[in-house]
């Protein structure tokens, strides 16, 4: 925030050009910025514009009929699928995720630890995708090394039913880039915790127990609600990991998505894909718009 | 007090070892899986082999470093030129091209994947049917992470009286940007590149739905036939971003290691 400020200040370009700003210099402002602009335009700003007006519109008429079809079984299905799916995980995520990042924070800033854990944190968290698919199939998959190994020391068969394929597979999978995903946006607000506060509570005679429970969560609670908020998001609207798992079937909206784009024929319904990534779109700006007004409670302290 | 706080201790160890079987368990199994020799039993590194051996697996993946230098290259152009102007002589545009950077965070690449068509048809008609087009909507992707890091770096350094300097020595603004404002804000560059590398050779969605083989398509096209291929050149992604990073952490040290890096993308929106 300190930079914008200071460029708002007295001195800043934006003030002393401000009066008698002529037409032209304002221009010349602005013309490097076109670049950016138009890119950004054209590879983001359409698309999502695309989206929204053929959601409603249907050879160049207002129609509710693709809207409709948000509420035909199928997709009602796979929304409350996608829902359970990114809510559980963005519950185990968000308290594990939590428990680990404690633990991280209590190691020094420029431990190895931290270093190799915030690593493969960004890295499961971020750029998984499919590669998560794999590595769950190669441990408890129909060949998995943890189902043979339990299957010649117990006789149980761990890959069961192939569960790993539904959505309770699915929700295994998720923790493991829902938990990397909450130790890196949370580990920025546990760190926001000042030793002073403690040192104030414990000296006016707090126990560690009564710390937390009257300094620490008060405190920590909106960042952790934002974070499990923006963890329902990043489930909801991951695509790679499921699609890579699950290969036939849309049990949630983003496979249904792929099934309205690559078989639209097949299904019929042409542009059920736009009414299905405007559900996405509205749901994630939804809890995302949450997940902001949170992070500014925090940030309040955090600086 | 003392056995209280070795109590602690042994929690705290005893949790990371929970976690650590957790996280290092897969990765362990994907590499034991990848060296299995599932015909004649015994070990193997056929599978390992493949990523040069096997023809369409070796040029998805020249094509997704490809895809990761571009992507690179358009986004630094795009970025740290726009991020300075707006920083020195258009303060009013600042909000929005934060906006705009952090939009994608919002609008997931499977949404603008489905309303790429149109868009993409201009596209092929320009630069021909090739893989190396997702270039563009590559670097829309990276844009987040990318800005955080620059923006980072930028808000380090004092840049205005930096220009000012330049430009009264008579640097044009080329030379300000190129030789005066980049060699300081080299680590956020790096940072915006390693992240950008990432994100690129572990794209799927916008490649697979739009039809195109880069890394990541190509994997899960194997793994129909050949898991342990595919389970190969999936650890081998996963341990290569993690090395990228890790080496972020350390070349960024002090300051903001990798993870927070990202970390600031998606959480602290609201700090410099």
């Amino acid at each position: 925030m300190a930079p914008a400020k200071r460029l708002r200040g007295p001195m800043s370009p934006a003030k002393r050009l401000r009066g008698p700003m002529s037409p032209a210099k304002r221009l010349r402002e602005a013309l490097p910025l076109v670049p950016f602009l138009v890119f950004v335009g054209i590879f983001l700003i359409i698309p999502t514009v695309t989206v929204i007006v053929s959601a409603f519109y249907r050879d160049g008429q207002f129609s509710l009929q693709r809207l409709g079809l948000l509420f035909s079984g199928t997709a009602l299905a796979a929304l409350w699928k996608s829902v359970v799916l990114s809510a559980t995980t963005a519950g185990i995520g968000a308290v594990f995720g939590a428990v680990l990042s404690w633990l991280v924070v209590n190691s020094s800033p420029t431990s190895p630890l931290r270093r190799v854990v915030l690593s493969l944190c960004s890295v499961l968290a971020q750029f998984g995708g499919v590669a998560l698919a794999f590595a769950f199939l190669a441990t408890i998959g129909l060949n998995g090394v943890l189902t043979i190994w339990v299957r010649e020391r117990f006789g149980f068969d761990l890959a069961g039913a192939g569960w790993l394929y539904s959505l309770r597979g699915l929700i295994l999978v998720y923790t493991y880039f829902q938990i990397p995903l909450m130790v890196i946006v949370f580990t920025p607000a546990l760190e926001g915790l000042r030793a002073e506060w403690r040192e104030a509570a414990v000296s006016l005679g707090a126990s560690r127990w009564q710390y937390w429970r009257e300094v620490g969560f008060p405190l920590l609670t909106p960042a952790f609600l934002g974070s499990a908020l923006l963890l329902f998001a990043n489930a909801f609207a991951a695509y790679a990991t499921a699609a890579a798992l699950v290969s036939q079937g849309s049990p949630i909206v983003p496979l249904l998505i792929r099934a309205a784009l690559t078989s639209e024929v097949v299904l019929g319904q042409s542009g059920f894909a736009y009414a299905l990534a405007l559900e996405m779109v509205v749901v994630v700006a939804l809890v995302m718009i949450a997940y902001n007004l949170l992070v500014r409670r925090t940030s309040r302290w955090l600086q | 007090m003392i056995s209280s706080r070795l109590r602690g201790r042994i929690g705290r160890g005893l949790l990371l070892a929970l976690f650590a079987a957790f996280f290092l368990f897969p990765l362990y199994a994907m590499a034991d899986f990848s060296t299995r020799n599932l015909i004649q039993g015994g070990r193997t590194l056929q599978a390992w082999m493949n990523l040069v051996q096997n023809e369409m697996l070796y040029r998805a993946i020249i094509v997704s470093l490809l895809l990761a230098v571009f992507t690179v290259v358009l986004m630094l152009v795009l970025l740290v030129p726009t991020m300075i102007w707006v920083r020195l002589r258009a303060p009013w545009g600042r909000r929005l091209v934060e906006f705009l950077c952090l939009l994608p965070l919002t609008i997931p690449a499977l949404v603008i994947v489905v309303g790429l068509r149109n868009v993409y048809l201009w596209v092929v008609y320009f630069f021909g049917e090739s893989a190396l087009t997702l270039t563009f909507v590559y670097t829309v992707l990276v844009l987040p992470f990318a800005y955080r890091s620059l923006d980072a770096a930028l808000s380090a350094i004092d840049l205005k009286t930096l220009a000012e300097a330049a430009r009264s020595l008579g640097a044009g603004w080329t030379t300000t940007i190129l030789r005066v404002v980049v060699p300081n804000i080299w680590s956020g560059i790096l940072s915006a590149a390693f992240i950008s590398i990432a994100v690129v050779l572990g794209e799927y969605t916008i490649a697979s739905l739009s039809g195109y083989q880069n890394l990541q398509v190509v994997i899960v096209a194997i793994g129909k036939t050949d898991g342990p291929t595919s389970v190969a050149a999936s650890l081998a992604t996963l341990v290569f971003g993690f090395m990228l990073l890790l080496v972020l952490s350390l070349v960024t040290r002090g300051r903001r290691p990798g993870g927070a890096s990202i970390a600031s993308t998606a959480a602290q929106k609201g700090r410099p």
